[in-house]
C-alpha cells in the first residue's frame, strides 16, 4: 500500500486496535486519521476538517477522546485505540450507539461516529453532571445537520442509565 | 389511499441508524480498492487575474506522484456551455475547472495532483508554485449595488417578483403607520460535515462507477457523460450516504469532474476528497441587501407592502433566488412592489442553501412586521393574525391548505407568549436582559417528476427502487414506511434501493420535494402492484375477488381481501404461484397537476417563538427556548421530520448570530474559511428546542398529502431571533449575523 519511499522512511509500530494488535509500518507524516481512513480501511471514523476543529474523526486512545487527524500515527506505539467499528456493530451496538438510534440523534450520520466516540470519552472522564455541562463538553463536536438536542438526549439517557441512578442526583 | 395509516405517521428509527451508529455506512469517500489513486487539489490563492506561470517540478519529484494536471495539459471536455450546464445550473458559462490560466474566484482550483497515497498527493499539491498576475477584484456588495440588474434570462423554477399590484407608493404616503428599513445580510456557506468526495471505480474507458457526494446521482451522470461523451448507460453514479448538503450537493462540485477526467485519462480508480477550506470556493448563500417598506392603517391592516433586494451573483452566472414574493403572500395587503435585482462579484457563483430566496426574503419582511408592530404599538403576534389572508394576491390562486393559525395558537400557548411584557428591556433575568421575539415562515410545498418501481415477492418481501437520495433527511426510512404499509408487512422486510442512478428517474434532493414527489410514486407503484395482483386472482379458478375492483380491495397479512370483509381473499403466494411467479413489479409515476396548479399554490408554514438572554455586561447572546410550530400537510414519520425541523431551528440560530463567510476585499479572499472561525452553532449554543406539528389535511398539495420540511424549518427563524434582540435591548439590529461586536457596542450607547 505505501510507495517505495514511504516504506524507506516508515517506522514500526504496534497498536491495540479494536481490541486487535496491529503491527503496522507506517510513515512519519501519516495522522492516525488517514491511517484509519486509507490503509485500514475503517472510513467509521470520518474527516470533516482535518483541523481539530470539527470533532468528526474523534476516537478513543487509551479510554480518551482525541481528533485523531491531530495525531501522528507513528507517535502511538504501544497505544490502545477504539474506533466507532470497535464500540459496536449492528447486532451488538453499544448502548450510546442504540440511544443515538433511538433519539434520532443524527440525521446525515457524518458527524455520528465523532459524537458517540466524544460520549463516551465523557462518560470516561465523569465530568458532566448535568444537560449544560453535556452541551459544554460536547462542543467540540459539530454537528451541521443540528441534532444537538436529539443527541443531548441520548447521552443523558445513557449517562443516567450508568450510574443507576439520574445522574443528576448522582451529582447531588 | 388504502389501509390508512398503521406505520406510515409513526416515529420508527431510522432504517439506516445502525449503520450510521456504527461507522458502517459508506460515504463517498469511503470506497476502496487496490491500486486506487488519490487527488489533491491547489487552490488559486487571488480571486481575479491570471495564471503566469505553474511551476510542478518540485511536486513532480516527489515519491508516488503519477500526474500533474494545470490549464496547460488538461484533457479535452465539451466545448459548449449547454454541454456543462447540471440540472439546475442557473443561466451563464457554468465556471470549468483547469481549462484556461483566468482566475474567477478565490479559490479556484488550479492544479490537480494524482498520486499512488493520499499523503503523497497532498504534500506534492503544497509544493507546486503559481505566479499569479493579479487583478483588483470586487467582492463587496455595497459596492456594487448602484450596478444591480434584474437578470435578463430567468433561471428555470424560479417565479420572478409579480407586477407591482394597487398604487403601494400613494398608499404608504397616505397611511397612519409606517416603517421603511434595509436589511443587511453576509454571505453564508452550507459546511456539511461530509467532505465533497468523488471516487471514481474503473472499469474501462467507457465503464465507470462513480460513488459522488451529491444530491442527485442522475444529475452527476449526466454532467460527466455531457462533458465527457461518455454513455449514460455505461456510468453508474451512486450516492449512498450523503454526510449532509443542504443545497451544495444541487450542483456538480468541480472534485467530480477532476476525479472522473483523471481516472479516464490515467485508465485507473481514482479519489479526490476535497479539503474544508476548499469547500468554501464553492456554492455559498449570497449576501444581500434588502428594503422593507410597511404601511398600516390605524388598526394595523396592511395598507403597503415594498420589498427591494439585490443579491449577489458571481461574474460568470446569473444565480437567482425567490427573495422578495413572500413578501407579496404572506399578508393581505392590495398594494404591493416586490422588484428583485443581481450584483455581479468576483466571486464563485452563489447556490441554493436551505430555503434559498425566503430564508433571506422572509428574514427581511419578518423583521420589518416587527417594527411595524413596535410603530402601531401592537402585539407582533396580533398584527400577523389581524393581516392573515388564506388566498395568494401575488398569482391569484387559492391555497391547497394553510393551518397558519393553529401554528399561531399552539406555538404561542406552548412559548407563553401571552406572558410577555410589550416594552423593550423590561424583562430580566439576573444580569440578563430577556427577550422574546417572534416571525411567520413559509416555503413553497412543491413536486417534482418523479418515477419508481415497487416489488412484491412470494417470500413477502418488499423492494421500493427510485433513484431518490437521503442526504439525512430520512428518505430511506419514509419509503421503507409507505412499502410496508401498502403490503402490510413489517418494515424490515422492505428493501429501499434509492442512490444509484440507474433507478428509476428522480429529480435532485432539494426544494423539500422528495417527501411528495417520491413517495407518490412509490405509492402510485404500490397501488398497480395491488391491481395487477388482482387480475392475476380474478384469472383464478373460482377466484372469491372475481368482481371486485381495485379500489374494493386491501392487502392484509400476506393476502389479497375485500376491504369489507377480510375473510373473502387469497394468499398473495397463491396468487403468483397461479402464474408461476416469483414476484411481481410495477412502475408509478408521480409529478405536479399542472391543471390545479393554475387555480391552486401550495405552501408550508410555521410560526416560530424565541427567547433570548443576553447579557448586558458581555453582550453574550443565548437562544434559550425556541418553540417552532409548522404547518407542513401529512407527516410521514414525526421522529424524522422533527428532526428536519430542528436542524432548520439550529441553522437559523447559525445565521441570526454566527454564520458570516469573511471577505477581505482588499484581495477578494474569503477569511475564515475552516470551522473554527466560520462559527457553525456548536452544542453549547443549543438549549431547548420545541417542535409541534399542527393538524393539516391537504388533498392537494401531492397524492399522499405530504407538502415537505426540509426548508420550512430554518424560515423565520433568525427573524424571530433579531425580533428578541430588540425586545431584549431595545435596539433594532439589521444586519446579520448579530454578532457580539454589534451588541457590545449598542449596550455602551443605553450604559
Amino acid at each position: 500500500m505505501l510507495h517505495a519511499d514511504a516504506e524507506r522512511m516508515a517506522i514500526p509500530i504496534v497498536i491495540t486496535l479494536n481490541g486487535r494488535q496491529e503491527r503496522l509500518n507506517v510513515a512519519p507524516w501519516v495522522t492516525l486519521l488517514d491511517l484509519l481512513r486509507g490503509p485500514m480501511e475503517l472510513p467509521g471514523t470520518k474527516k470533516g476538517c482535518d483541523h481539530g476543529q470539527c470533532g468528526a474523526c474523534t476516537v478513543l486512545i487509551d479510554g480518551q477522546r482525541v481528533n485523531s487527524c491531530l495525531k501522528l500515527a507513528v507517535t502511538l506505539d504501544g497505544a490502545e485505540i477504539t474506533t466507532i467499528e470497535g464500540l459496536g456493530q449492528p447486532g451488538n451496538l453499544h448502548a450510546l450507539q442504540q440511544a443515538f438510534v433511538d433519539h434520532d440523534a443524527y440525521q446525515c450520520g457524518y458527524c455520528t461516529p465523532g459524537q458517540i466516540c466524544s460520549a463516551a470519552g465523557l462518560m470516561n472522564e465523569g465530568h458532566a453532571h448535568s444537560r449544560e455541562e453535556i452541551r459544554e463538553l460536547m462542543s467540540g463536536n459539530l454537528c451541521r445537520c443540528g441534532a444537538y438536542t436529539n443527541i443531548a438526549d441520548a447521552i443523558e439517557q445513557v449517562m443516567g442509565q450508568r450510574s443507576g441512578k439520574s445522574y443528576k442526583e448522582a451529582a447531588e | 389511499m388504502f389501509n390508512p395509516s398503521k406505520i406510515v405517521g409513526l416515529p420508527v428509527s431510522r432504517i439506516d441508524g445502525p449503520l450510521k451508529v456504527s461507522g458502517t455506512a459508506p460515504y463517498a469517500a469511503e470506497h476502496y480498492e487496490p491500486g486506487m489513486l488519490h487527488g489533491a487539489i491547489v487552490l488559486s490563492a487571488i480571486a481575479t487575474g491570471k495564471i503566469r506561470n505553474i511551476d510542478t517540478s518540485k511536486a513532480e519529484a516527489v515519491p508516488g506522484v503519477v500526474k500533474i494536471y494545470t490549464h496547460e495539459n488538461r484533457p479535452s471536455a465539451a466545448w459548449w456551455d449547454s454541454k456543462w450546464q447540471d440540472s439546475v445550473a442557473p443561466p451563464g458559462s457554468p465556471f470549468r475547472p483547469l481549462e484556461k490560466p483566468h482566475i474567477q474566484f478565490d479559490g479556484q482550483p488550479v492544479t490537480l495532483v494524482i498520486a499512488e497515497t493520499y499523503e503523497a498527493a497532498r504534500d506534492a499539491a503544497s509544493l507546486v508554485t503559481v505566479e499569479y498576475k493579479a487583478e483588483t477584484p470586487e467582492t463587496n456588495l455595497h459596492t456594487v449595488y448602484p450596478n444591480a440588474y434584474e437578470p435578463k434570462k430567468k433561471r428555470s423554477g424560479i417565479q420572478p417578483p409579480p407586477k407591482p399590484r394597487g398604487e403601494p407608493e400613494e398608499a404608504f404616503a397616505g397611511a397612519a403607520y409606517r416603517i421603511s428599513a434595509e436589511y443587511v445580510m453576509e454571505g453564508e456557506h452550507h459546511n456539511p460535515m461530509e467532505l465533497f468526495a468523488t471516487t471514481v471505480l474503473w472499469e474501462s474507458d467507457q465503464q465507470l462507477t462513480v460513488h459522488d457526494k451529491t444530491q442527485g446521482s442522475q444529475a452527476s451522470r449526466d454532467y460527466i457523460c455531457n462533458i465527457f461523451g461518455l454513455d449514460p448507460d455505461d456510468v453508474v453514479v451512486k450516492n449512498a450516504y450523503v454526510g449532509g448538503a443542504f443545497g451544495q450537493g444541487l450542483r456538480p462540485k468541480h472534485q467530480l469532474f477532476l476525479a472522473v477526467m483523471a481516472s479516464l485519462d490515467l485508465k485507473r480508480s481514482v479519489k479526490v476528497e476535497m479539503s474544508r477550506q476548499e469547500m468554501f470556493a464553492l456554492t455559498w448563500r449570497p449576501s444581500s441587501l434588502q428594503t422593507v417598506s410597511l404601511a398600516a392603517d390605524a388598526d394595523g391592516m396592511l395598507q403597503s407592502v415594498m420589498h427591494h433586494a439585490v443579491q449577489a451573483t458571481s461574474r460568470y452566472e446569473d444565480y437567482q433566488e425567490v427573495v422578495v414574493n413572500w413578501s407579496g403572500l404572506a399578508y393581505k395587503c392590495d398594494n404591493a412592489k416586490l422588484t428583485y435585482e443581481l450584483a455581479q462579484v468576483d466571486m464563485s457563483t452563489p447556490g441554493d442553501m436551505r430555503a434559498p430566496g425566503a430564508a433571506t426574503g422572509v428574514l427581511a419582511l419578518e423583521s420589518a412586521m416587527d417594527e411595524l408592530a413596535t410603530e402601531i404599538g401592537m402585539d407582533p403576534l396580533d398584527l400577523r393574525v389581524k393581516n392573515f389572508i388564506h388566498f395568494d394576491q401575488n398569482g391569484d390562486k387559492q391555497l391547497t391548505s394553510k393551518a397558519l393559525h393553529a401554528c399561531y395558537r399552539e406555538g404561542a400557548e406552548a412559548f407563553g407568549w401571552s406572558e410577555r411584557s410589550a416594552a423593550p428591556r423590561s424583562m430580566r433575568d439576573g444580569h440578563d436582559l430577556v427577550g422574546w421575539g417572534m416571525a411567520t415562515g413559509f416555503w413553497e410545498a412543491g413536486m417534482a417528476p418523479a418515477e419508481a418501481k415497487v416489488r412484491y415477492a412470494i417470500d413477502g418481501k418488499v423492494t421500493v427502487s427510485a433513484a431518490a437520495t437521503d442526504i439525512g433527511t430520512g428518505t430511506y426510512t419514509i419509503l421503507a414506511q409507505l412499502g410496508a404499509e401498502a403490503f402490510d408487512v413489517p418494515i424490515e422486510a422492505v428493501h429501499v434501493a434509492i442512490a444509484d442512478s440507474t433507478l428509476p428517474t428522480t429529480g435532485v434532493e432539494g426544494g423539500s420535494w422528495t417527501a411528495a414527489s417520491t413517495g407518490s410514486a412509490v405509492q402510485i407503484a404500490a397501488e398497480a402492484v395491488k391491481a395487477t395482483l388482482l387480475d392475476m386472482a380474478q384469472d383464478m379458478e373460482n377466484s372469491p375477488l372475481g368482481k371486485a375492483k381495485p379500489e374494493e380491495v386491501v392487502i392484509r397479512d400476506g393476502r389479497l381481501v375485500l376491504d369489507v370483509n377480510s375473510q373473502v381473499g387469497i394468499a398473495l403466494s397463491d396468487i403468483l404461484a397461479s402464474k408461476q411467479l416469483s414476484s411481481v413489479e410495477e412502475p408509478g409515476k408521480a409529478g405536479p397537476d399542472m391543471l390545479q396548479m393554475r387555480k391552486f399554490v401550495s405552501y408550508t408554514h410555521s410560526a416560530v417563538f424565541v427567547e433570548v438572554k443576553i447579557d448586558e455586561q458581555l453582550g453574550v447572546i443565548r437562544v434559550t427556548r425556541v418553540v417552532s410550530a409548522i404547518g407542513a400537510g401529512r407527516i410521514l414519520n414525526p421522529k424524522t421530520a422533527r428532526s428536519q425541523i430542528l436542524g432548520g431551528i439550529v441553522m437559523g440560530i447559525g445565521m441570526a448570530l454566527h454564520e458570516e463567510s469573511m471577505i477581505d476585499h482588499r484581495t477578494g479572499r474569503i477569511m475564515n474559511h475552516n470551522l473554527a472561525e466560520y462559527h457553525v452553532p456548536a452544542h453549547a449554543d443549543i438549549s431547548d428546542l420545541e417542535v409541534i406539528f399542527v393538524d393539516e389535511h391537504d388533498d392537494k398539495a401531492s397524492p399522499i398529502g405530504v407538502k415537505g420540511l426540509g426548508e420550512i424549518g430554518i424560515v423565520g427563524v433568525a427573524a424571530a431571533v433579531a425580533n428578541a434582540i430588540y425586545h431584549a435591548t431595545g435596539t433594532r439590529f439589521r444586519h446579520f449575523p448579530i454578532t457580539i461586536d454589534k451588541i457590545l457596542e449598542s449596550q455602551l450607547k443605553h450604559a
